[in-house]
């Protein structure tokens, strides 16, 4: 415990000239979890036996001179949303609270093929349906950089073990911004990659169209790792394309000169916390000083993506949810009159609110007489801000723009689902529209808490996206702040 | 005749003869154990993704090209909501706004006359599983469900309201089943379920161009029941409309036993599906050279094979429908005339002794068959050359039937061989001439026809083995020269 944080890049060289071990290092962070996450509450489940087999399978590869991959011996945390055979897979749910799924789900497969370690399933809002993981059936998340304050959602589990120290890296969900939000409030690396660039296969589905997995890392190089970990064309996903996987790491070595960096003006607008703006505008300033073009641009269709988002997630999710109805794992209860008192009992009990109302918006949007007008429309819709972004990358090669309007807010603060919703304004067209973008850590407001900077790429042009980040992140001091944890 | 005019649609469910299932890989063999037969994709478990079956979409274009449907050069999947248990997702995946195949006909025949009934539409989707009760539906204290055909691929046809009489939505479930039997996309098998129909049945007044209030039956699961529930049905709302009373809108299940429908009292027609496009798949866009190639490789169908066997082989077209019913049927009878040049007398064989004993004329039937096409033209080839009589062919069909040997060997062993030899012969002949006096007589009198008594006489001592062209001939020429 004693040991600083590494990160994976530097476990890895540490592991390969035998200055650490994968075995001690994985017990290291166990005692961490054991020690701190009573605080944080960042896992559900712990798979302390599992992590040391797999450890001690990394160690003797490393002895053997034989590593898998630049993740293997990386311990790394999960979210809860994904299967993992033979362990408990939650998805933050009562109604999933005993689901023991027999798959893995395909990142979970390439990880453990690529040698990395898991720790544990962390905690998310049910159904990854949040912006604060409070709406986790289970547990509270703490922000490691103020317990007071939420981790960000629906990926908050991932994100405060990567932000406490408690995994060397995470994997999570976007949705909405469910990873680069937490990112941007625990002051951690937040990559969504191009929808379809991973798998989602075993992700467990809240809204298809929008949900992609994404990493969470200490830096910009160990996203890239753990991206290329997890990338590349799935058979068992229809919607994972099948270009070709990028050298990430490779990728990350030019500079920034010459690079058109545009930035909508919308995404300044009213309801930004000045101190994110000064922050943001800071490291668009930073940018050009490594020879970026920064060029102003507008994406007016930006004032309409929450509202869009919140009919095609729901009316996904209306769908997607469907299945879980007492008759074939998870929750049932029983004791009903009939087969359909059986069913609204078991989702009655087994859902919680928020999770309701989703169901019901999204059942509402999509029934007949309602359809044209809300899910048809918004689809319209989404095209609208589909086309506008190909304008703009008509121009520039980037966008760069606040993750979040706010930082880390308390507790409880955001209890009007609306305002919970807001939340997720600067994040939700690149999850609509499947681009690719990350959120870095900016700097650090008055009272310390973490600013998000998003940037924004064409499709599959992550080696772009994470060639700018890394260069912004060696230019600049903030990944060398950690928050206290005792 | 009735003031009013019967519309009749056919929703056709098939189910593909794929190996796997629509999205997953997992087999489709009929009457497997319970579950036996799942994987986590179609059991819907949480997170799994579907994958279009290749093959399943293959078969589809095979079958929209054969009934002349236009193949759209991209469809989509959507997904169909409704809660029930033997649908392990509570929703479905099959095609609404974009199907794979749009506008066709199929052409059927009714007491002679031939006509084109419209195509609506064709698309992919999939099978739900199967809930077995513990004792009666009502009473049952739990239900049981099996996944096995959850996922099964299906192919839904869907008729234009086009057909006028319970006779004509049988003749085109018939014609519908032989194409898709002929194509070698589905087995045809009413019983197992592989192919399901349902029925939109409505009356109108003679004449009229609007629909009236339809009913759909179901569970109409084969061709005499399809005939039995409409006509039922047809007679029941002409019944309630004669009474001036008004046809409610529902769904009838036809009960086969007592032969009539009755109402299920659900509220089907009130179901919001909430369709929407399957977020999980791709739209499918089909290669314009693939369906090409598969055009190409159609076979010949029924329709065309049947004229074809009256003017290359001058069968009748009673012979020529019966022969063509299914592709197996009929690829046994062309193998059979190319290796023994008599079309008729082999239809003959097959229509009056082979198809009696197979009991079917599927492919799985005729597969069965003891007897190979080969070894039918070899026993035609003895009759036709004199080896063996027509009577004795059959007790040589019999032994093939039972054995599985080639006639030859057969006749061989048994010396089953006509007796061709005159003088062999004409022993029989003058003993049978000389024990019946009386008969020799009545020939002398005028009675040409008494020749015949003797020529029976020879054939019966002869156990049944004399040529009986050559015994008449012997016959006729002993009894001149008397």
């Amino acid at each position: 415990m004693s040991e600083p944080i590494l990160t994976i890049r530097k476990l890895s060289a540490a592991f390969t000239r035998g200055a650490a071990s994968p075995v001690a290092v994985t017990e290291d962070y166990l005692a961490r979890i054991g020690a701190l996450d009573s605080k944080v509450g960042a896992y559900l489940t712990v798979m302390r036996d599992e992590a040391l087999a797999a450890a001690k399978a990394a160690e003797a590869r490393y002895r053997a001179g034989t590593p898998r991959s630049p993740v293997d011996g990386a311990p790394l945390a999960i979210k809860d949303v994904f299967c993992t055979r033979g362990v408990r897979t939650t998805c933050g749910s009562k109604i999933l609270e005993t689901f023991v799924p027999p798959y893995d789900a395909t990142i979970v497969e390439r990880l453990r093929a690529a040698g990395a370690i898991i720790l544990g399933k962390t905690n998310m809002d049910e159904f990854a349906m949040g912006s604060s993981t409070e709406h986790s059936a289970f547990q509270l998340t703490r922000n490691p950089w103020d317990l007071t304050r939420v981790p960000g959602g629906s990926s908050g589990g991932s994100a405060a073990a990567v932000a406490g120290g408690l995994a060397a890296g995470a994997f999570g969900t976007d949705t909405g911004g469910s990873v680069r939000q937490p990112a941007a409030f625990c002051g951690v690396v937040g990559l969504k990659p191009t929808y379809g660039r991973v798998s989602r296969y075993g992700l467990i589905a809240f809204a298809s169209s929008l949900d992609h997995v994404a990493p969470l890392a200490l830096d910009v190089v160990d996203s890239a790792l753990l991206l290329a970990a997890t990338a590349g064309h799935d058979p068992l996903d229809a919607t994972s394309v099948p270009a070709p996987v990028p050298d990430y790491v490779a990728g990350l070595a030019g500079d920034v000169k010459g690079l058109k960096v545009g930035v909508p003006d919308e995404y300044f607008g009213a309801g930004l916390d000045p101190e994110i703006e000064r922050a943001v505008r800071a490291a668009i300033d930073v940018l050009r000083d490594l020879g970026a073009a920064i060029e102003r641009v507008s994406l007016p269709t930006t004032e309409y993506g929450v509202a869009t988002y919140y009919i095609v997630a729901p009316a996904e999710a209306s769908s997607n949810l469907a299945r879980y109805d007492g008759v074939k794992y998870g929750l049932r209860v029983a004791g009903g009159k009939d087969l359909v008192d059986m069913v609204s009992r078991t989702r009655a009990a087994g859902f919680g609110a928020e999770v309701k109302r989703r169901i019901m918006l999204g059942t509402y949007a999509l029934s007949t007489g309602y359809y044209d007008a809300y899910y048809g429309q918004a689809q319209k819709v989404r095209t609208l801000v589909r086309r506008e972004f190909e304008a703009a990358f008509a121009r520039v090669d980037l966008l760069a723009a606040p993750t979040t309007p706010g930082v880390a807010f308390r507790h409880g603060e955001k209890a009007d689902p609306l305002a919970m919703y807001m939340n997720d304004v600067y994040t939700i067209p690149a999850s609509m529209t499947g681009l690719p973008a990350i959120s870095i850590p900016c700097g650090f407001n008055a009272s310390g808490l973490p600013i998000g900077l998003q940037l924004i790429g064409r499709a599959l042009d992550e080696p772009t996206l994470l060639r700018a980040a890394h260069a912004y992140e060696q230019a600049t001091p903030w990944r060398e702040r950690r928050p206290e944890l005792t | 005749m009735s003031e009013h005019e019967t519309v009749i649609g056919l929703e056709v469910h098939a189910q593909l003869a794929t190996r796997g299932k629509m999205f997953c890989g997992c087999p489709t063999v009929f009457g497997a154990p319970p579950n036996s037969q799942t994987c986590p994709i179609c059991l819907g478990m949480p997170g799994v993704l579907p994958v279009i079956n290749r093959r399943a979409v293959e078969f589809a274009v095979r079958s929209a090209l054969a009934l002349g449907l236009r193949v759209n050069p991209a469809c989509r999947f959507a997904r169909k909501h409704y809660y029930y248990p033997d649908m392990p997702k509570n929703f479905q995946i099959s095609q609404y706004e974009e199907p794979l195949a749009e506008d066709g006909a199929l052409e059927i025949e009714v007491s002679g006359t031939s006509r084109r009934v419209g195509i609506q539409r064709l698309h992919l989707e999939e099978d739900v599983g199967k809930l077995v009760h513990e004792g009666a539906f009502a009473a049952a204290q739990a239900s049981l469900v099996d996944y096995n055909r959850s996922g099964v691929p299906l192919m839904e046809t869907v008729s234009r309201p086009e057909l006028r009489s319970p006779e004509e939505a049988a003749a085109y479930l018939r014609a519908f089943r032989a194409v898709l039997v002929y194509l070698g996309v589905c087995d045809g098998n009413m019983e197992e379920g592989s192919l399901r129909c349902d029925a939109n049945v409505s009356l109108r007044p003679r004449g009229g161009s609007e629909l009236g209030t339809k009913v759909e039956i179901k569970n109409l699961n084969s061709f005499r029941n399809v005939q039995r529930a409409l006509e039922y049905e047809v007679r029941r709302q002409s019944e309630e409309l004669g009474a001036g009373r008004r046809i409610a809108q529902e769904t009838r299940l036809f009960d086969a036993d007592r032969g009539v429908t009755h109402s299920t009292r659900s509220k089907e027609y009130a179901h919001d599906y909430r369709y929407f496009p399957e977020p999980d798949l791709v739209p499918l866009e089909l290669d314009p050279a693939w369906v090409e190639s598969i055009r190409s490789a159609l076979p010949e169908l029924p329709r065309a094979r049947r004229q074809r066997f009256v003017s290359q082989y001058g069968l009748p077209p009673y012979d020529a429908e019966i022969l063509t019913q299914s592709r197996a049927l009929a690829e046994y009878y062309e193998a059979a005339v190319r290796a023994h040049d008599n079309p008729k007398a082999i239809s003959n064989w097959i229509m009056s002794e082979l198809l009696r004993e197979l009991g079917g004329d599927d492919e799985a039937a005729i597969g069965r068959a003891p007897i190979p096409p080969g070894h039918l033209a070899g026993l035609v080839r003895l009759i036709d050359e004199g080896t063996i009589s027509g009577k004795i062919g059959k007790d040589v069909f019999a032994r093939m039937l039972a054995s599985g040997e080639d006639p030859a060997t057969i006749v061989r062993r048994e010396g089953l061989t006509q007796v061709a030899d005159a003088g062999a012969l004409e022993a029989l002949v003058d003993h049978a001439i000389a024990a019946n006096p009386k008969v020799v007589a009545d020939f002398k009198a005028g009675k040409t026809a008494a020749s015949r008594a003797l020529v029976g006489q020879v054939m019966k001592a002869s156990g049944g083995r004399a040529n009986p062209g050559l015994v008449d001939r012997l016959v006729q020429e002993k009894l001149s020269r008397m």
